[in-house]
């Protein structure tokens, strides 16, 4: 029989936030495009003597997240220094959180392959801070401090998934969630987001799995291996992890991540099937070759000794937590419930509509216009799903009319008056010349002849417009 | 407790610093007596005594999101306005 393997996966996800001064100085933390090392001070530049001071909004913003996704908000929370030596920061440590971050234990539902929920337990939200760009020309390496300093907040979850695709399913809410709150732009390509992903696998205990079949085996969330199907099914979380990790890092999107990991699951499956032996290693994606490659192994791993940055006072913000909650907005899997139950729609139909929060705020305008005119929601639903109209462009009222001149049996989409309005004319060109000498009253043989070919369904003054500009010519 | 000179190297490695063999020996010398110190301050019983992690006693000193001036474009630039390491 062949061995099973079964892929452990947890992540951490960088975010950065979108406030208007750095973490611990008033520098902008607007630094994307700016020319290198104008948004610098001697707080974000590291020179001595230089105090941190921490920026309130960016707190608030970690606390949203945190609260957002579950966890408890802590009673004390407290700064500490994660030292290393890198030209990526000049104080020589980053100021993180280590041991009493902001937010503890949270979760994250996403859904199965088989429509089940699937909870992913979140492990810490805490508050750090960005370091400065480095790029490397020839021998030499540039350094642009603009980034030094902004606001970034890590999310770290346990290792509960065992697939890919399920990797990119949470990040994408996680996004989504990110611009749900306003806190961040989330963009891969830009870097506001960047996701690592500590990859490593297991041999299924066969034993545990004698009264499953086949087909309960097929319907699980997982993923092939050259070795079979690693499944989900019989992952104990009491059960050991495995004593390697490998950490896939500086990824900048969630298709090159899937890549990654799938490329993972089956270089680790293969090793250990050879009886070779991991060892943990940091990775990177190689997007030509289409592989991972060694960035650091574990040797060579920092130490980074953690201690409490005695420049920062502690947090006691707990009682914060009732207004932030306050202010947050309806999460997305809240609204998407919502729409279900209060408009009858379908999960999916709802999950399209909550995507951003500037479509969900714009169906529910329409719905309520809508209610007056005793139209459906789900009949709004579907017109905009069905017709994609520019939110920023069609106002609410419009697409009312629009949907009740379609329920009318009115033709009033521009495109097709104007494919009837062209073969009118070229039916009727003598009309047509007429009209264009100046025989204003030609107009109506045209009119005529659209209202015959269309029943009388067409809207009949759009249609003139139509013609009219089509004449005018 | 004595510190090994692989300690000491390791340390001077996390602390970016070159050490010579004379050095690397007198530093063993000197940080085990720190150390020394250090285990006999862990004699005294400090069961229930809250560690003091910063000497202010301040709690919450956080400053409004408002962004403010950076330094002028006076610091050492060699390359287009990039540091150089």
């Amino acid at each position: 029989m062949k061995q099973l393997y079964e892929p452990i996966i947890g992540l951490e996800v960088h975010v950065e936030l979108n406030t208007k001064s750095k973490m611990f100085c008033k520098c902008s933390a607007d630094y994307f495009g700016k020319e290198p090392n104008t948004h610098t001070c001697p707080v974000c530049l590291g020179l001595p003597g230089a105090l941190p001071y921490i920026n309130e909004t960016a707190i608030e913003s970690c606390m949203k997240i945190g609260l957002a996704l579950g966890c408890t908000v802590s009673e004390i929370s407290r700064f500490e220094r994660k030292n290393y030596f890198y030209p990526d920061l000049a104080k020589g440590y980053q100021i993180s959180q280590y041991r009493w971050p902001l937010c503890k234990g949270g979760r994250l539902q996403i859904t199965g392959n088989s429509g089940q929920d699937i909870t992913i337990r979140i492990n810490r939200v805490h508050q750090e801070e960005d370091t400065g760009k480095l790029t490397h020309v020839g021998n030499e390496t540039l350094i642009d401090f603009n980034r030094c300093g902004v606001p970034l907040v890590e999310i770290v979850t346990e290792p509960d998934f065992h697939g890919s695709e399920k990797v990119r399913d949470f990040a994408k809410k996680l996004q989504q969630l990110f611009r749900y709150l306003g806190v961040s732009n989330a963009d891969m390509e830009r870097g506001d987001m960047r996701l690592e992903a500590n990859v490593s696998v297991r041999k299924i205990d066969m034993s545990l799995r004698e009264d499953e079949d086949d087909e309960a085996i097929s319907n699980m969330d997982g993923i092939a291996t050259p070795f079979g199907l690693a499944m989900t099914k019989n992952v104990r979380n009491d059960k050991p992890l495995p004593n390697y990790r490998i950490e896939l890092k500086n990824i900048n999107s969630f298709r090159f991540m899937v890549a990654a990991i799938e490329y993972e699951i089956k270089r680790q499956s293969e090793a250990l099937e050879k009886g070779e032996k991991l060892t943990a290693e940091t990775r990177g994606w190689d997007q030509v070759k289409k592989e991972t490659y060694l960035q650091r192994s574990k040797e060579e791993a920092n130490d980074y000794r953690y201690f409490p940055e005695p420049d920062l006072p502690e947090l006691r913000i707990k009682n914060k937590e009732l207004r932030i909650k306050e202010e947050m907005p309806e999460l997305p899997w809240n609204k998407e419930e919502r729409f279900v139950s209060e408009y009858g729609l379908t999960k999916d139909n709802a999950r399209i509509l909550a995507e951003s929060n500037d479509l969900a705020e714009y169906y529910e305008s329409v719905v309520k216009l809508g209610k007056q005119k005793e139209m459906e929601p789900k009949q709004i639903a579907n017109y905009l799903i069905n017709q994609k109209p520019d939110i920023n462009k069609v106002s609410p009222e419009e697409i009312i009319k629009n949907i009740q001149s379609k329920s009318a049996g009115i033709i009033g989409d521009e495109a097709e008056l104007k494919k009837i309005a062209f073969d009118v004319i070229k039916e009727n060109s003598e009309s047509a010349e007429a009209f264009k000498a100046g025989k204003l009253g030609a107009l109506n043989v045209l009119l005529g002849a659209i209202m015959k070919k269309t029943a009388g369904k067409a809207d009949i003054e759009k249609a003139k417009e139509i013609l009219e500009n089509l004449l005018s010519k | 407790m004595k510190l090994s000179i692989e300690q000491v190297k390791k340390v001077a490695k996390l602390a970016n610093l070159s050490l010579t063999a004379d050095e690397e020996n007198l530093y063993a010398e000197q940080l085990s007596q720190i150390l020394d110190y250090v285990d006999q301050l862990n004699q005294v019983d400090t069961l229930g005594v809250e560690p003091t992690f910063n000497v202010t006693g301040l709690s919450n000193v956080m400053r409004k999101d408002e962004d403010g001036k950076s330094l002028p474009k006076n610091g050492p630039y060699k390359t287009k306005g990039v540091f150089e390491e």
